[in-house]
């Protein structure tokens, strides 16, 4: 079994999940952030991959990558990293990054490291449906991966009930039409598009995310999803704050 | 007639193309991906384009014998004239034709990316035509070097967001357009190459074709025959490129010749030369050849001039290069600004800084004295003065 599934067997409310970005602050940061969340109670972990034009990404996640790809991090030291923490992390991580990496890495490699590091999710934003149906379904399923596929306000229910049968980890439900980065809220008419998505009542569990950076939009999102993740201000925080103290941005959310 | 070079239902040239794009954007560009070939094929459309294109942009744009350079090379060589389109460049074909595209669907407001500031000129220009409001990103470091076209575009009533991340140059500002594409869907993305994801390199395609439409019976006039041995086009996207080898992709007698910018030299770390320097890779949504490092990382890319410093090329292009069927060559800065004085000394034509690579590979190929070449002189070189200018001053 997937273990994002295995982790929604114990407990399907109010899961939390970081994004950070390996590397960031410091090259050598990456194990110390993991370590700090699961400290701190995270239930599972985006680890994101930097890339040099990240499409989907506001300006803190873009300037993040931007200072990884300048501390030296690539795929080949993020695999080591992780490959240091695999047993004594217990915390479910999930490999967030572009297309292109995977690609010119070499998709078998890419997902035989993902494997040996314990990394069976992955979320691709510029992953689109077609080219999963013909390659990437199969590729995965090779190596037991799953991919999180995202909808967003915009996406047809035809299309999120398709989404629904491929998705074995969850449905990464994007709160707007947005790319990632902290608004501060959540308005009205993100409160009916989380209904409406709540009410098709798919067999997949749903996180939201992209817009959540605190206690009350995450327990908003939670009302409407069984999880919420949050990146842009976690990123924020541990770039003016450096990784010691990640318990102080995590704990009040959490409370 | 089904063309091996035309894209699959899925926007493939062979292995090159497709749609990578966040599912925000899928609702978007499956409208256009369903509706542009009917579109542009209806004859509404054709009637109000070519009406436009004629009345408004000067075409048809001449076919010029250029003597001089002619007896220079012993060739005959044709200088396909788009300098002389309003604004300046061939870029208000596709501009002209996609704002006619946004209109059927409705859109109201758009956006485009710009390096040399050209394809943002004929954004705002046909903005300001049909009274749409307009927002260009462009690199912050082109705003500097294509000062002139950052005013026109001012005083055509576009709003100018200039691009901070990356390398501040064509490949960043077509990022952040496409980041406020993803966080406005409603906006119309008025691409202006044949890059981005499908359909919008074949629809670019198809609007820049009229350039090598044109040639056919401009050729058969002056030459008796609708096609010339060689056509020579710079290529940065590739829609300069795309357009004069359009109508000709099919028949194998017509050679067809790219030129990329070597930059400082293809091998200095300093170029744009994609082709040489790329493998497969996915850029701006399309998989295409690209310039990125070992982990796919996008590498920044360099050339003097704004409009070919692109890291990608179109997957038209990319596939051209694969097969084959086009051969792909790159001229340096300094070639390049040599061939600029040259053309303007000899023929009175100053090009854009982009043309001027195409011009550069004349000196590197041996014609036969009855070969018919056909160089599609893409811009005028009025917002390359202050490079120019320190040409001259050196």
């Amino acid at each position: 079994m997937n273990s994002i599934q295995e982790l929604f067997q114990k407990k399907d409310k109010s899961l939390l999940s970081i994004y950070f970005t390996c590397g960031y602050p410091e090259l050598g940061d990456t194990t110390k952030v993991i370590a700090g969340l699961e400290e701190s109670g995270v239930d599972f972990i985006e680890v994101g991959l930097p890339y040099s034009d990240p499409l989907a990404d506001g300006p803190t996640i873009q300037e993040s990558s931007q200072k990884a790809l300048e501390n030296g991090i690539n795929l080949d030291i993020i695999f080591e990293q992780l490959k240091t923490i695999k047993g004594t992390n217990k915390t479910p991580l999930v490999a967030m990054g572009y297309l292109n990496q995977l690609l010119k890495y070499g998709e078998d490699k890419f997902c035989e490291a993902c494997v040996a590091c314990g990394i069976d999710t992955v979320i691709l934003p510029d992953l689109p449906m077609v080219e999963y149906e013909n390659h990437y379904q199969q590729l995965f399923e090779k190596y037991g991966i799953t991919n999180v596929f995202l909808i967003t306000p915009h996406t047809s229910e035809e299309r999120i009930r398709k989404i629904d049968t491929y998705s074995k980890a969850f449905i990464y439900v994007v709160a707007s039409a947005s790319i990632t980065g902290a608004k501060g809220e959540i308005s009205n008419s993100q409160i009916e598009y989380f209904e409406r998505i709540k009410k098709m009542d798919l067999q997949s569990k749903l996180v939201i995310g992209f817009g959540i950076s605190d206690k009350a939009t995450f327990d908003t999102a939670c009302e409407y999803s069984n999880g919420a993740i949050v990146g842009s201000a976690f990123i924020k925080h541990i770039g003016t704050n450096g990784v010691s103290k990640i318990a102080e941005f995590i704990k009040p959310i959490i409370s | 007639m089904k063309s091996k070079f035309h894209p699959d239902k899925n926007g493939y040239f062979g292995q090159f193309g497709g749609a990578f794009i966040p599912e925000l954007l899928h609702p978007n560009v499956k409208e256009l991906a369903d509706n542009y070939v009917q579109i542009i094929e209806s004859e509404e459309f054709q009637t109000e384009y070519k009406s436009l294109l004629k009345e408004y942009v000067g075409r048809p744009t001449p076919l010029y014998l250029a003597q001089r350079l002619s007896d220079k090379h012993g060739a005959h060589i044709y200088l396909k004239r788009e300098d002389l389109c309003h604004t300046g460049a061939h870029k208000i074909n596709n501009t002209v034709g996609q704002i006619l595209i946004a209109k059927k669907l409705g859109k109201t407001k758009i956006i485009a990316e710009t390096g040399a500031g050209q394809h943002g000129v004929a954004t705002a220009t046909v903005c300001a035509l049909m009274g749409l409001e307009c927002t260009v990103f462009m690199g912050e470091k082109d705003i500097v070097r294509q000062a002139p076209n950052v005013t026109r575009m001012k005083m055509l009533g576009a709003k100018v967001i200039p691009a901070t991340s990356g390398s501040k140059t064509l490949k960043d500002a077509t990022n952040e357009a496409i980041r406020y594409w993803i966080q406005h869907p409603e906006t119309f993305y008025l691409i202006g190459s044949v890059v981005g994801p499908a359909p919008h390199p074949d629809m670019v395609a198809r609007l820049q074709a009229i350039i090598s439409e044109e040639m056919k019976w401009q050729l058969k006039e002056k030459t008796g025959k609708e096609n010339p041995d060689t056509i020579i086009a710079c290529v940065g996207g590739g829609s300069n490129a795309a357009g004069a080898f359009y109508h000709y992709l099919d028949d194998e007698d017509v050679e067809l010749i790219a030129v990329e910018a070597a930059g400082l030299g293809v091998h200095s770390g300093e170029s744009a030369a994609t082709s040489q320097l790329g493998q497969v890779g996915i850029i701006h949504g399309s998989k295409t050849i690209l310039m990125q490092d070992k982990y796919g990382q996008i590498v920044e890319p360099y050339s003097i001039s704004a409009g070919l410093d692109y890291p990608g090329v179109g997957p038209l292009h990319a596939f051209l290069y694969e097969t084959g069927r086009a051969k792909f060559m790159s001229a340096t800065d300094q070639e390049a600004l040599d061939a600029a004085f040259e053309l303007t000394k000899i023929e009175g034509i100053i090009p854009a800084l982009e043309t001027a690579h195409a011009l550069a590979v004349l000196d590197k190929i041996t014609f036969r004295k009855d070969q018919v070449v056909v160089i599609n002189l893409s811009g005028r070189g009025d917002k390359d003065l202050e490079i120019y200018t320190k040409y001259l001053e050196a």
